[in-house]
């Protein structure tokens, strides 16, 4: 279906290739997942296949890729469009119509597909879509896992042979990213369709595939082959992996189910061992709150965001704050920033109104993180970041550099922020919101776009902040992250607080935020890979 | 064979509400009688009260309305101050004048305002902002996209480009204010120049970003696909366009100002749309689109765009026989006369206040049940809007 012979690319001006004679033979009917670290030409490979690279993109490509039978030598993108189906990271910047249904049609009316087949294939991407309900809706109302399966249906009224995803799930909650992956699986089972994808979260994907293509960077060979084989090694994996490879199960476990049955010796050693008690205290009245929030209902209009919130976060302990999509996380941190006026109750960070503070006096507070961190930055280059941000927080001179090599040393510090990849990006928008030493720190969605290496550097960067006093708050989707970093879990619903208590009990017991480790041990409630290792090495001397 | 008692909602076809409009409008611009001209605006406002959908669009009317008010206040404002004076008529009140040198003696300010004048420039006014809103009548009665849609296929990816940018604009405004906030929280100013220039980087930035983002996906999904055809056929095709668009500027003319032409307006206007049309079947060829679901054009949009030239064709008629009362003039100082036929016209303009479709399948922004949550501030331009999800699974308890 897919063939790369002997393909090289290199970006112009860059001066290493970011392929380097990649040989790839994809069958049909297959479910592909390319893996690797961030800027290790990931999405350059998946370009490659429908000809936006090197045609849209520009530089050098050597070799050839052949798609159904026809080059990307010969083809632009647009001429490959009824072959390949191509769904980009961010699936409301892809869209061109106003409506579903009219988005749902576009691809076909390009390729001059007649209107009663246009008609049938639309109706047959609502029901394989599931998108009965949103079909007159705008596309903007749309939550991200509904933008997604839009997106999808989008090029594949084209009923193309291939689909190509770059990572079709990184912006969505757990249950969303669960609905889109099983509407994939199904396009690959009942229509025999390929499908490659990036995707950063394995454990969401790894069982899905039917063979990994492992990128190493660097100019090293790619590593192909099933799931079971390329887990062995590689040297990114999901937990259930890294918990197989530690227990030594054979045949490598890729799904909970698998792992599950394996797992009853290993429950049984690990019965009498505790899993090492987390940081978190119970309250206690006479410590200090970092910030309070009480009864606080914020609302837009008639939606109520939040509706009765009551929080005290306390100094040194790591919150995670989960929930679905739409629950109203991202306004709980921004009215903890003071950016948002509360509609009713109030929010004391300090004991003061953030909303009464002086901006650049307001920094030394509470800082925040948002989703996007590249909004903090828009210096030249790092170390004028740097400059610009001890100058607007009125800090000595360097104080910021000096907390950015603690996140992340050996920065490039002439590089431009944009030029910078999706992990310093993150760490150099960390550094200057925590430079002025923020009693409360809150993050948004961090670790979307990171892997691993870079998502286990920042759970280092804020175990540190927290054991040095500073309260952290995290808005996440990403439960191997919170039951990683997090004491205290808190679950919003509908603008509630559901939940509210130790991680580890909160994400144990359900279904939805439970991390792979704890699904596989359940009852007992381990939580990541290094927990069990360190009580296993401490279990075998004794 | 049975037919359903109850019509089918649909949205009428764009172009049948724009042809209506441009009737309405054409008839405005061929007579001052304010009778005629308020009667114009009653028309189009009643159908639109009859006939709009609930989608946003819609609500463009009371802005046009409101402008219409503007023009006119501010027509008369304007020849309060500097009306030609000199002219006997009845003296309302006198402003002071201010003496100006001989050389400008073409301009006054101040001086004795009269009734006369002050009627005079109210009708002007009132014939503008009658014109204008005969243009939001059709804006808010016929979908700005679905126009768009029913451009011939050689104008369809100008088409598609116009309504990107149209989706572009309010999210560039979102934009700033997402980047603002983020300033304020790392304690930069966002006012003054440096301010102005820490909002506009990464505003540009991340515009830039998502144009390439949407470029990228139109092209993968087959934007600009082209057929291979002859070259004579590509020059057929630019010649007759670009003539067919010169004759119609000139045929245009001949029919709004009646007088000029000896009456050759129209033939010319109809070659001109003959040629037009001929330069863009030609063009079409190139491209192998074709359309999901268009707008039927049936015996509803017949009756829509028929009124519209009903109501024309009755000015024209009443123009070519001199009736009386079409143009008024306020000097000497006599009530205005009505005349029938154009009246009778602009009544049958009423018409697809019951002959339209009841608007019904227009997407509603927020289907009922749902709830959208704004973009809070922290999240980026562009990116995924959080909404409150009913459909998914509800967590455990």
């Amino acid at each position: 279906m897919i063939s790369f012979d002997r393909v090289s690319f290199t970006y112009s001006e860059a001066e290493h290739p970011t392929l380097h004679r990649v040989s790839l033979d994809i069958p049909e009917g297959e479910l592909c997942v390319v893996v690797g670290e961030t800027g290790t030409g990931k999405s350059t490979l998946l370009r490659a296949i429908n000809g936006l690279v090197p045609h849209f993109s520009g530089g050098t490509l050597a070799g050839t890729v052949t798609v159904d039978g026809r080059t990307t030598r010969d083809n632009r993108p647009r001429d490959l469009a009824d072959v390949v189906g191509f769904v980009g990271q961010n699936p409301l910047a892809s869209f061109v119509t106003e409506t579903v249904e009219d988005e749902l049609a576009y691809t076909m009316e390009n390729l001059g597909v007649p209107s009663d087949a246009m008609r049938r294939r639309v109706e047959d991407a609502v029901d394989l879509l599931g998108l009965q309900d949103l079909r007159d809706r705008s596309l903007r109302a749309l939550s991200g896992g509904q933008q997604q399966r839009v997106a999808i249906g989008a090029v594949l009224t084209a009923s193309p042979r291939l689909l190509v995803l770059d990572e079709p799930t990184s912006a969505l909650d757990p249950a969303a990213a669960e609905e889109v992956l099983s509407a994939l699986a199904r396009l690959v089972h009942d229509l025999g369709l390929t499908v490659v994808m990036a995707e950063h979260r394995l454990e969401r994907v790894v069982p899905f595939a039917d063979r990994i293509i492992l990128v190493p960077g660097n100019g090293e060979p790619l590593v192909v082959g099933p799931p079971k084989v390329v887990m062995r090694s590689a040297t990114v994996a999901p937990p259930l992996v890294e918990l197989g490879r530690l227990v030594g199960w054979e045949p490598l476990p890729l799904s909970v189910r698998d792992a599950r049955r394996q797992a009853g010796p290993l429950r049984t050693r690990l019965a009498p061992l505790v899993p090492p008690r987390g940081a978190w205290r119970e309250p206690s009245a006479d410590q200090p709150e970092a910030a309070s929030v009480q009864k606080l209902t914020v609302s837009y209009g008639p939606v109520v965001a939040l509706d009765g919130v009551d929080l005290a976060i306390r100094p040194g302990e790591v919150l995670a704050l989960m929930g679905r999509n739409g629950s109203g996380k991202s306004t709980l941190l921004s009215t903890l920033s003071g950016m948002r006026r509360p509609t009713r109750g109030a929010v004391l960070v300090e004991g003061r109104d953030p909303r009464s503070v002086r901006a650049d006096e307001l920094v030394r507070h509470v800082g925040l993180v948002p989703q996007d961190p590249g909004l903090l930055l828009y210096g030249e280059s790092v170390s004028a970041e740097c400059r610009t941000a001890d100058k607007a927080s009125a800090l000595a001179s360097g104080t910021t550099a000096h907390t950015l090599d603690l996140v992340m040393p050996g920065m490039p510090t002439d590089r431009h922020p944009r030029d910078l990849s999706e992990g310093q990006r993150l760490a150099l928008a960390l550094a200057i919101v925590v430079a002025p030493s923020p009693q409360l720190l809150l993050l948004d969605e961090p670790t979307r776009g990171l892997d691993y290496p870079s998502k286990d550097r920042l759970i280092g960067v804020l175990r540190e902040l927290a054991a040095q006093g500073h309260a952290i708050v995290l808005a996440t989707h990403d439960v191997e992250l919170a039951a990683r970093v997090a004491d205290r879990a808190v679950v919003l619903a509908d603008g509630q607080v559901i939940t509210d208590g130790p991680a580890r009990r909160v994400v144990c017991h359900s279904p939805v935020f439970a991390p792979q480790v704890a699904k596989v041990l359940a009852p007992e409630e381990w939580l990541t890979v290094d927990e069990v290792r360190q009580a296993l090495e401490e279990a075998v001397p004794a | 064979m049975t037919r359903a008692a109850v019509p089918r909602r649909r949205s009428l076809h764009p172009v049948a509400w724009w042809l209506w409009a441009a009737g309405l409008a054409i008839c405005a611009m061929r007579t001052n009688n304010p009778f005629l001209l308020a009667l114009i605006g009653a028309v189009a406002c009643v159908v639109v009260s009859a006939r709009r959908s609930s989608a946003p669009w819609s609500r463009s009317i009371a802005f046009f309305l409101r402008l219409g008010v503007f023009v006119i206040v501010i027509r008369i404002v304007i020849e309060i101050l500097f009306g030609q004076r000199g002219i006997p008529g009845h003296v309302l009140f006198t402003l002071p004048q201010v003496p100006l040198p001989s050389w400008a003696a073409a301009v006054s300010i101040g001086g004795p305002v009269t009734l006369e004048s002050i009627l005079d420039a109210f009708v002007l006014g009132l014939q503008l902002a009658v014109i204008l809103l005969c243009f939001g009548a059709a804006n808010s009665l016929a979908s700005p996209y679905r126009l768009l849609r029913s451009l011939p296929a050689v104008l369809y990816e100008t088409g598609v480009a116009v309504t990107v940018a149209l989706c572009f604009a309010p999210e560039l405004v979102q934009s700033i204010g997402i980047v603002r906030q983020a300033r304020r929280q790392r304690g930069i100013p966002t006012t003054g120049l440096r301010g102005m220039r820490g909002i506009a980087v990464p505003v540009l930035e991340s515009a830039l970003d998502r144009s390439l983002q949407l470029a990228t996906s139109m092209d993968a999904r087959g934007y600009g696909r082209r057929i291979a055809v002859a070259r004579s056929s590509r020059r057929l095709a630019g010649g007759a366009t670009v003539c067919g668009l010169l004759l119609m500027m000139v045929g245009i003319y001949g029919v709004i100002d009646g007088g000029s032409l000896l009456g050759l307006g129209l033939p010319i206007l109809a070659v001109a749309t003959l040629l037009c049309g001929v330069g863009l079947a030609v063009g079409g060829r190139r491209t192998a689109r074709s359309r999901y679901r268009p707008d039927p054009w049936r015996q509803p949009e017949w009756i829509v765009a028929g009124s519209g030239v009903v109501a024309l064709v009755a000015m024209s008629v009443a123009h070519a026989l001199d009736v009386a009362g079409l143009t008024v003039s306020f000097s000497p100082l006599a009530f205005p006369r009505i005349p029938l036929l154009p009246v009778v016209g602009i009544l049958v303009a009423l018409v697809p206040a019951v002959a339209a479709p009841k608007p019904g399948g227009a997407a509603p922004l927020v289907a009922p049940g749902r709830v959208e949550e704004p973009e809070t501030d922290a999240s980026p331009p562009g990116r995924q809007r959080e909404t409150v999800d009913a459909d998914l699974t509800g967590l455990p308890s």
